[in-house]
This record gives structure tokens, C-alpha cells and sequence, in this order.
């Protein structure tokens, strides 16, 4: 009898020791770039490209990159919505008895989801050569909306999902097209929108390897999309490599502004999941 | 027929194709890969490529034998780190944690799956990498600088913690609570039921998380270069450096197009860490629809 109350506890206090070291690594990670980064921030950082020199500690800052970053995850969001929300519907709307080919549609997006994002660099960089084009940030959009297609597709049929078939059945009971009652379907989720953009615009924002072929590295924040656009991860990571302690300094403050960007991000999406949530029927 | 049904259909095609287009994408990537890997894979065959350890790009060598041994080594450690860990908060978030504790845990895992790789990269660098050169070498081995397999492991130890924790809570959360009830009435405790009813009722579902968090963890190409060497030679301890398929790629691309060959042996690679992640994913993927498809039924 006593040894199985011990088996017990002392199961019970390992499974709380596993979950705070699951839990903890968040803070152990934002802790440890919160307390690296903070030394090497100013404002220069957030409001200058880099100057001459900045490569071996003299002045300028990040803009550049930051500004590249949002060019290619918010370029590769709207991109990928433009496909995904067609894709979306169909799967749902316009697949009805057809389980089986749609249930194969999802999974085939869910095997996407989880081919690595080096992949989609290296395929991005097999299309750019095919069609002649240079490391650019039209390059850099397109390899990341490759990689956010499959992010955005779930994230809708999931919200679509959500929509109960009543209001689909009354409306299209009433005579509307499939169509019309897409379009009614879409008023529905107008929130569940707004978080796919969200969550794929984070994951688009953080990602390295995919504009790594792709985007190129420029010190000038782009004017067109056929000139090259440094992103935030590749100039962390071109800093951190740096010999010059100033220079590995700001990565480790790029590091925190990109944190911070992406922590923003996901709270504000988990709060619109959470309202979503709440006003379903 | 009137305006309102054209559109429709007209619309339902232009939908169609969207659909059929983007799910291709999945062959296309293949074959593309295929196409350009074909030069080194006609110059020396699969098994060769895979089997050799000598990587002398420019003689004309590429064996892969040593980035895919450094592959495994890197995942497998992170797979030994996290899952234990894993499963056991998954255990205690679905079976032990009050609703209050629950509340406050989601939220976390769900920032922790947020962060960028690149981010994990430097907390390696900055935290795991000081860690294991000065207090958890030094017991073991006469010099490391950090830099090495078990500094990869460790970091995506932690990048998949949110992956596998979460599909194994929507597992557990599968189990019929009479399954349960039944076990608990019948005197057991709570761990005996785990132990006996639950872990056992769920293994499929585990394995299918592990396999899907190993595909993930292949894949993590930033994080993993920055810590772990990049020496191209076959790993002997968890203390040696290692040189993973993914980072193979990712820093040499700079590089490929100066040398023959070279840019093929590269897309192999890639081609090799696609067919990997997508075997192991269609895997887990049909497990996990079953068990799924299971409970509706």
C-alpha cells in the first residue's frame, strides 16, 4: 500500500518538475535575449539603415532589415491569402460529399506544413533560376508564401469549420448560389481571417532559411521588387558571425526587436482566437 | 441560365484550379528537386551518395554519409531530451492541473511555439553553448568548445516541446472518461491508470507525435547551424561536432554555382531531407486521422 502512494507522489512531482522546465524555457529564452540584447539598444537601431562602417561598430542601425522583413512576410501574407481563402472554401463549400478527397486535400496541406522551410528555400531558388531572376525581394516573397500557403489553408478550414451548417443550409435554402453563400460564410469569419493573417505573418517574419537563396541582403531598404531586401533573421544572423564584439552586440539587440515584433504578434492573436471563440453560435 | 449561376460556376472552377494548384505544389517541389539532383545521382549512384563519408566538392566527392549521421545524432538526442518531458507535462496539463493552472500553462507553450528559429539559435549560442563548454564538458571529455551535437539536440530539444506537448494533450484528451472511471473504481490510483489504461490507450497517438516532432526537428535548419559545429566528419560523442543535411545546405549555397556538381549534390540533399519529412509525416498524419476518425465513429 505505501509503495504505491510513493509510485504516486513521486510521479505527481515529476510531471510538475517536467512542466515547469516546459513552460520555464520560454522565460529562459526571452530572459536571456532580454538581458543580452538590452546593453546594445538605442534608438538609432530601430530608426537608421546601417552606416559606413557599421559592419566593424560604427554607427547606423537595423531599418533596413526591419523594413525587408515586413515587405516579405506582409507581400507573402496577402499573396498567400489571395490563393488560400479560394482554397479554403472549396475544400469546404464546394467539396460537400466528397469526404475522402477532402479530408486527402487537408493532409496533403498538413504534409506541406511540415516540409522545412530549407526546402522551400532551395524550390524557391529552383524557380527564380528558371525564370532568370536574381536574389530580390519579389524572390523572397515568393519562396515565403510558398511557406505560409499551407499555414493559412488550415488556419481557415479550421475557422470555417466553426461556421455551423445552419446558416449555410438557410441560406442557400433561400436560393443563393454557392457562391453568394460563400460570400455570407466569409462575413462569418471576418475575425478567424485576421488571425491566419496573423499567425502567418509571424511565422513569416521570424523565418531564415527560406529567404536565405531567395531575398538577398541589401544595406538600403528596397524600392522594388526586383532589388535585394535584408530580413531581421539573416541580419541577426550575419552579426552574430561577426568578430566585432559591437557588431555581435546588435545582433543580440536585432534578436530583441525580432522577439518582440513576434511575442506581439502571437498575443494578439491568441486574444482574437480567444474572442473568436467565445462568440461562436 | 442566368448571371447569378454562371458566376457560380465560373467561380467553382477558378477555386478548383487554386486548389489543384496548390496542392501539387507537394509533387512539384519533388520533382523539381528530383530533376536537378539527376546530374550527381547518374555521376554516382544512391547508394553510393548515402554510404560514403569522403566530402571533397571540389574533387568531385560527395558523400553524405556524415550530415546524415550528424542529422540522426542531433535528432535523436533532441528526442531523447523531449519527449520524456513532454509526456509528462502533457500528463499532468490533461489529467493533474487545475483549470486555473491550465489557463495560465497554455498560453505559453502556445508563445514558446511562436519564437523564431533563428531566436533559439542565439539563446544556444548565448546560454547552451557557455553551458555545456564550462560546467557539463569538462566532467566528461578533456576539451569541447560547445560547439557540437548535443548543443544541437538541446536547442531543438526546446523548439519542439510545444509540437509534441500539444499533440499528445489532444491524444490524451481522446480517452473516454469511463475508461478511466472504470480503472479508478476499481481501487487503482491514478498513476496506475495512467500507467496501466491511459499510456497504453494512447501509444499509437505518442508514437505518431514522436514521429511527426523527429520530421520537424530534421528540418530546423538555423537553429541547429549555429551550434553545432558544421564539421563534416561522422560524430563519435554527444560532445563532437556534427554537420546536419539542412545546414549543409544553407551554408553553402553561396558557393554552388562555382562549383561542378556542386549545386546538384546541394538539391540532393534537399531532395533527401523532402523525401525523409514526407514519408515520416504521411506516417503520423494516417495514424493520427485514424484514431481521430476512431472517436467520431
Amino acid at each position: 500500500m505505501k509503495k504505491r502512494k510513493f509510485e504516486e507522489l513521486f510521479f505527481r512531482v515529476l510531471m510538475v518538475l517536467a512542466t515547469i522546465i516546459v513552460a520555464g524555457s520560454f522565460f529562459l529564452i526571452v530572459g536571456t535575449i532580454f538581458f543580452k540584447g538590452v546593453p546594445y539598444m538605442n534608438l538609432d537601431m530601430v530608426t537608421k539603415t546601417p552606416g559606413g562602417g557599421f559592419y566593424i561598430g560604427k554607427e547606423g542601425g537595423i531599418l533596413n532589415a526591419i523594413i525587408g522583413s515586413f515587405y516579405v512576410a506582409g507581400g507573402a501574407t496577402i499573396l498567400g491569402l489571395v490563393i488560400s481563402i479560394p482554397v479554403a472554401i472549396y475544400i469546404n463549400l464546394y467539396m460537400d460529399g466528397k469526404r475522402f478527397l477532402s479530408n486527402t486535400i487537408r493532409m496533403a496541406f498538413d504534409v506541406l506544413f511540415g516540409i522545412p522551410s530549407i526546402v522551400y528555400g532551395a524550390f524557391g531558388f529552383l524557380i527564380m533560376v528558371y525564370f532568370g531572376l536574381r536574389a530580390s525581394l519579389l524572390g523572397g516573397i515568393i519562396a515565403v508564401t510558398l511557406l505560409v500557403i499551407p499555414i493559412l489553408v488550415r488556419t481557415l478550414d479550421e475557422v470555417i469549420r466553426t461556421v455551423p451548417f445552419e446558416l449555410r443550409d438557410a441560406a442557400l435554402s433561400l436560393g443563393a448560389t454557392r457562391w453568394e453563400t460563400a460570400k455570407v460564410v466569409l462575413r462569418q469569419i471576418r475575425p478567424g481571417i485576421f488571425t491566419a493573417i496573423l499567425l502567418s505573418f509571424g511565422r513569416a517574419i521570424g523565418d531564415v532559411a527560406s529567404v536565405l537563396f531567395t531575398a538577398g541582403f541589401s544595406d538600403n531598404v528596397p524600392t522594388s521588387l526586383h532589388e535585394p531586401a535584408a530580413t531581421l533573421p539573416l541580419a541577426i544572423f550575419f552579426q552574430l558571425g561577426s568578430p566585432v564584439e559591437e557588431v555581435q552586440g546588435r545582433g543580440y539587440a536585432s534578436a530583441l526587436i525580432l522577439t518582440i515584433i513576434v511575442l506581439i504578434i502571437t498575443v494578439l492573436s491568441d486574444i482574437l482566437i480567444k474572442r473568436f471563440s467565445k462568440h461562436k453560435i | 441560365m442566368n448571371t447569378r449561376l454562371i458566376k457560380d460556376k465560373i467561380l467553382s472552377k477558378l477555386m478548383l484550379v487554386f486548389t489543384l494548384a496548390s496542392v501539387s505544389l507537394l509533387v512539384i517541389i519533388g520533382i523539381g528537386l528530383y530533376y536537378k539532383s539527376i546530374p550527381i545521382i547518374h555521376r554516382l549512384s544512391w547508394g553510393e551518395l548515402i554510404t560514403s563519408s569522403i566530402w571533397k566538392p571540389l574533387k568531385g566527392l560527395f558523400g553524405f554519409f556524415p550530415f546524415i549521421m550528424g542529422t540522426l545524432w542531433v535528432t535523436a538526442i533532441a528526442i531523447i531530451i523531449a519527449l520524456p518531458l513532454c509526456l509528462l507535462t502533457a500528463l499532468y496539463i490533461v489529467e493533474y492541473a487545475p483549470t486555473k493552472i491550465k489557463r495560465v500553462l497554455t498560453p505559453f507553450v502556445n508563445l514558446l511555439s511562436g519564437i523564431p528559429p533563428v531566436i533559439f539559435g542565439v539563446w544556444g549560442v548565448l546560454f547552451i553553448i557557455p553551458l555545456i563548454q564550462i560546467y557539463i564538458a569538462p566532467h566528461f571529455v578533456e576539451f569541447s568548445t560547445g560547439y557540437s551535437v548535443l548543443a544541437g539536440g538541446i536547442v531543438l530539444a526546446v523548439m519542439i516541446f510545444p509540437l509534441i506537448v500539444s499533440i499528445i494533450s489532444e491524444v490524451l484528451r481522446t480517452i473516454p472518461q469511463e475508461l478511466k472511471d472504470a480503472s479508478l473504481s476499481l481501487g487503482a490510483t491514478k498513476w496506475e491508470t495512467i500507467k496501466k489504461v491511459i499510456l497504453r490507450k494512447a501509444l499509437p497517438g505518442i508514437i505518431a507525435a514522436t514521429v511527426l516532432a523527429i520530421s520537424r526537428a530534421f528540418g530546423e535548419t538555423i537553429a541547429v547551424l549555429m551550434v553545432c559545429g558544421n564539421n563534416a566528419a561522422v560524430p563519435h560523442s554527444v560532445f563532437d561536432p556534427g554537420y546536419p543535411l539542412p545546414a549543409l545546405i544553407a551554408n553553402n549555397y553561396g558557393e554552388m554555382l562555382s562549383i561542378p556538381l556542386y549545386d546538384s549534390a546541394l538539391m540532393f540533399a534537399a531532395l533527401l531531407l523532402f523525401i525523409i519529412i514526407l514519408l515520416f509525416n504521411i506516417i503520423s498524419r494516417v495514424i493520427l486521422s485514424r484514431l481521430e476518425r476512431r472517436l467520431s465513429a
